[in-house]
């Protein structure tokens, strides 16, 4: 209890001491006359960038357009989506599949963009679960998710999911240490037995495949944010840490005792080779792998059982700590790849380190002795400088393309511009309020796109219309192009808007894929006709493979259901048209509705329990006769004989007259 | 070689082309559809004008207002359409006419060199015709049953959907547009082939008179 106290009053201390913010003259924030023109998109305009934030708690990622703020879809990653029929519907349901059974929620973080090069190619985006160990690939051609990929031997998958310059992998982080492989032991046993892992994840550079590589088994602090290297640290992996202290309980005073906790960089190249060499050692784990196949459209959940472990004394001189005061948060990599810079946030200074000092300490081996083999290099030997109260609590910094970097700090509430070589202050500006990440489109690339930055707020209070206790959390635009941030949106998002990132639209907007070919379409249950619709009982399983085209569904009217029955509605969009997704929704189905693109086919389970004529209908407005789409399914009694029946326009479809 | 005759042979080959490109282009805009729906239409098919599927996704509107099916591929087959004709006879014609441009050619007689021109011109009076006709049966004889039935307000009678042959037309919610594509450029050219040939030759005729 007393050193909380004793950290509140050093908080207060440097809040009051902290310089007055030069460039906030209101608390409302924006002061440009022309504000309003600037994020203005004019209707039938497009947006200069995407934004894809993360949703949180939400388990989803948003797509959102900049300057406008503008919200144009949820892509549902992590979290069933009854809109979508995401995790209800027979082809998604594997998605949610794990080494706990289905889960159907989960807590998305942090997105990030595939590279070629250093730079963004616009392929996919991969964002992290931190509940249930997960990483997913998101398709940035149908905006759909792809892949999802469970972590074993983690908990808190939290310093994820960022990918290497050629996107050769995407990594993965423990925050929680936990006993590994899991057993029962006292939590108090913590320090030495819980462990800790940094998966690396290789992606297929054809499909974007995810297989995990393999996992350094590291002592068990914990890993909360991470960074490529990029240009001349490629090859080497940056991850924070906090908790070095390896406490079990009330972490937010026993995990803030150490003057510094570490920053591990990892030379990813070194252990390749060392595997190479048959170093690391399988073992047995079970986790859930989850892919999407885009020609049937229906994901299939493997269960896989093993795992490549590399302890960090089985690869020296591949992993060292550098020291970093007080549990950093954010571990960011300038473009050039040469400063790697540390976000303490329980610290009022800003760490930068040197990869070529750290090059030259690994040589010289200027070493601070060691914490469970891994070799501590001097603060001092590999410490470019340091920025001095810079504000409070420093979170996250992204970097424009003329030296400076851009740093959150959640406490004292603010975004502060600096310069790395000069380790100067330039700008800061207030945001509303407690701002967690932010983001410069490509921020994470050797080519920032630094016209805008968007901070993410956890705290709102006062700045929008109030919903009850519940209000929205926000993000907030910034013009970053001139000397002086300029602050000139607000806009409220979905879930809790922890982490994102950028793309130039012109990179994804020509490649987005309009429809899906009906000719391509594999899906098992797929009818490419109305001919081909029909209704096949199959002992108390009956399949119902049905069409929709503007405006009507085939069959529409189906006889001899009988109460007891699982129905199948194996239903194909035969539109080949843009933009005229058709839904189906069925009376007493317990799961929800489905939305199918055209040339598409989903697959919704209805267990009838009554006996009745009972109507299912299409549910996205698709055309002037949108409200003629519907039909009617005859439910008899359990043991009735009503014979299987179906029809449109009372024809049997296919049949001739 | 005499130029005439080349000028005569290449101006009938010229014609093949129409087996490649596409004769006349209707274009369909409308609010829903800021990128224009496009039917080409083609000696021997039809074929999507701008974007995948167009003709589809014609067929599927007309039915709103009761129009009959296009003669594509899968609705022949579905048997919900009679082909054209016009897409037999119109290659046969296209292939006599170049053969018999070819004949002419190596006989290197001015004219036939005339005959054949107006052979072409017939021809293409006819096609002309026959296309308006299509347009007007496509336009009128819609079913009775259509979902979209409206009246001319000044006539009172059923609104007619008759595309224009040449132009601009507002249907509905439809700006329509129809134009001569590629293929027709390509008959003018030979038509001003066989020209140049009928003129030279004819000038060689003189010649030799004076000559003689």
């Amino acid at each position: 209890m007393k050193s909380i106290f004793a950290f509140l009053t050093v908080a207060v201390f440097l809040v009051s001491c902290n310089p007055a913010p030069t460039s906030s003259k209101s608390s409302k924030g924006a002061l440009m006359s022309n504000a309003a023109e600037r994020v203005y998109v004019a209707p039938g305009q497009y947006d200069e960038y995407y934004a894809f934030i993360s949703g949180g708690f939400s388990g989803q990622l948003s797509v959102y357009g900049l300057p406008s703020g503008r919200l144009f879809r949820v892509i549902p990653v992590f979290s069933q989506d009854p809109e979508k029929g995401y995790g209800y519907n027979e082809e998604t349901k594997p998605m949610l599949n794990t080494s706990h059974g289905f889960v159907p929620w989960g807590d998305s973080h942090h997105p990030d963009i595939s590279q070629t090069n250093g730079v963004l190619d616009g392929r996919w985006v991969f964002i992290n679960e931190n509940n249930t160990p997960r990483i997913a690939r998101i398709s940035l051609k149908t905006f759909e998710t792809e892949e999802i990929i469970e972590i074993p031997n983690s908990a808190g998958n939290h310093s994820s999911s960022f990918v290497t310059e050629n996107s050769e992998y995407v990594v993965a982080g423990t925050r929680f240490g936990v006993p590994i492989p899991q057993r029962d032991i006292p939590i108090s046993d913590y320090k030495g037995n819980f462990k800790a892992s940094l998966s690396f994840i290789k992606i297929d550079p054809k499909d974007g495949e995810m297989n995990i590589a393999f996992q350094l088994r590291m002592p068990g602090f914990d890993y909360d944010l991470s960074h490529p290297g990029r240009g001349k640290s490629h090859g080497w992996f940056f991850f924070s840490m906090y908790n070095t202290e390896e406490a079990h309980s009330l972490l937010e005073v026993n995990a803030s005792q150490n003057d510094k906790d570490f920053i591990a960089a990892v030379n990813w190249k070194k252990i390749e080779e060392y595997i190479k060499q048959g170093k690391g050692h399988t073992e047995k784990v079970k986790y859930a792998h989850n892919v999407w196949n885009d020609d049937t459209h229906t994901a299939t959940s493997t269960m896989e059982d093993e795992v490549l472990v590399v302890n960090p004394q089985d690869v020296p001189g591949a992993i060292y700590f550098l020291p970093t005061p007080k549990s950093p948060h954010g571990c960011d990599v300038d473009p050039t790849g040469e400063y790697i810079i540390g976000n303490g946030k329980l610290a009022a200074a800003m760490t930068v380190h040197s990869f070529t000092k750290m090059q030259k300490a690994i040589a010289d081996k200027a070493f601070d002795g060691d914490a469970y083999g891994i070799p501590i290099l001097k603060f001092e030997a590999v410490n470019y400088g340091t920025l001095e109260q810079p504000g409070l609590g420093p979170l996250h910094t992204e970097f424009d393309t003329r030296g400076n970097a851009y740093t959150t700090f959640f406490i004292s509430s603010e975004v502060v511009k600096w310069n790395i070589k000069d380790l100067k202050v330039l700008d800061r500006h207030p945001v509303y309020y407690s701002v967690g990440h932010l983001m410069i489109p490509g921020g994470n690339s050797r080519k920032p796109f630094d016209k805008y930055l968007v901070a993410m707020n956890k705290i709102t209070k006062d700045r929008y219309l109030p919903t009850g206790p519940e209000v929205c959390q926000s993000a907030q635009l910034f013009d970053i192009s001139g000397d002086k941030m300029q602050l000139l949106l607000d806009f409220p998002t979905i879930g809790e808007p922890h982490y994102a990132a950028g793309i130039p639209a012109k990179m994804l907007m020509d490649k987005s894929q309009k429809i899906y070919k009906l000719e391509d379409n594999k899906h098992p249950e797929a009818v490419k006709t109305e001919a081909d619709t029909r209704v096949v009982r199959k002992g108390n399983e009956v399949h119902v493979y049905m069409s929709m085209i503007r405006s009507h569904f085939s069959p529409d009217n189906i006889e001899g259901i009988k109460v007891g029955d699982k129905v199948f509605f194996h239903v194909t969009n035969l539109e080949q048209d843009y933009d005229v997704p058709h839904g189906f929704a069925m009376i007493g189905a317990d799961n929800s509705e489905m939305l199918i693109m055209p040339g598409r086919t989903a697959t919704l389970v209805w267990e009838p329990k009554e006996v009745g004529v009972w109507p299912f209908y299409c549910t996205d407005f698709c055309s002037a006769l949108h409200q003629e789409m519907q039909g009617y399914v005859r439910v008899s009694a359990k043991g009735a004989n009503t014979p299987i029946k179906f029809t449109l326009d009372d024809e049997v479809p296919g049949e001739e007259e | 070689m005499r130029k005439d005759k080349l000028l005569m042979i290449i101006g009938s080959m010229l014609l093949l082309l129409l087996f490649v490109f596409p004769l006349w282009k209707i274009t369909l805009l409308a609010p829903q559809y800021p990128e224009p729906l496009g039917l080409n239409i083609h000696i021997t098919h039809l074929s999507d004008g701008n974007q995948f599927n167009d003709v589809k996704n014609i067929d599927l509107l007309n039915h709103y207002i009761g129009m009959a099916h296009l003669p594509y591929k899968a609705n022949v087959e579905k048997g919900v359409v009679d082909p054209f004709k016009e897409f037999v006879i119109i290659p046969i014609v296209v292939v006599v006419l170049v053969i018999l441009g070819i004949i002419f050619g190596f006989i290197g007689n001015r004219k036939l060199y005339a005959t054949w021109l107006g052979l072409l011109t017939v021809s293409g009076i006819v096609g002309m015709y026959d296309f308006y006709n299509w347009l007007y049966i496509y336009g009128h004889d819609l079913n009775p049953n259509a979902i979209l039935k409206i009246t001319d307000k000044v006539t009172g009678e059923m609104m007619a959907y008759q595309p224009p042959i040449f132009g601009f037309k507002q249907m509905l919610n439809f700006q329509v547009y129809s134009y001569p594509s590629t293929a027709v450029y390509f008959i003018g050219l030979s038509f001003v082939f066989v020209v140049l040939a009928l003129i030279m030759s004819s000038k060689n005729r003189l010649k030799k008179k004076t000559i003689n």
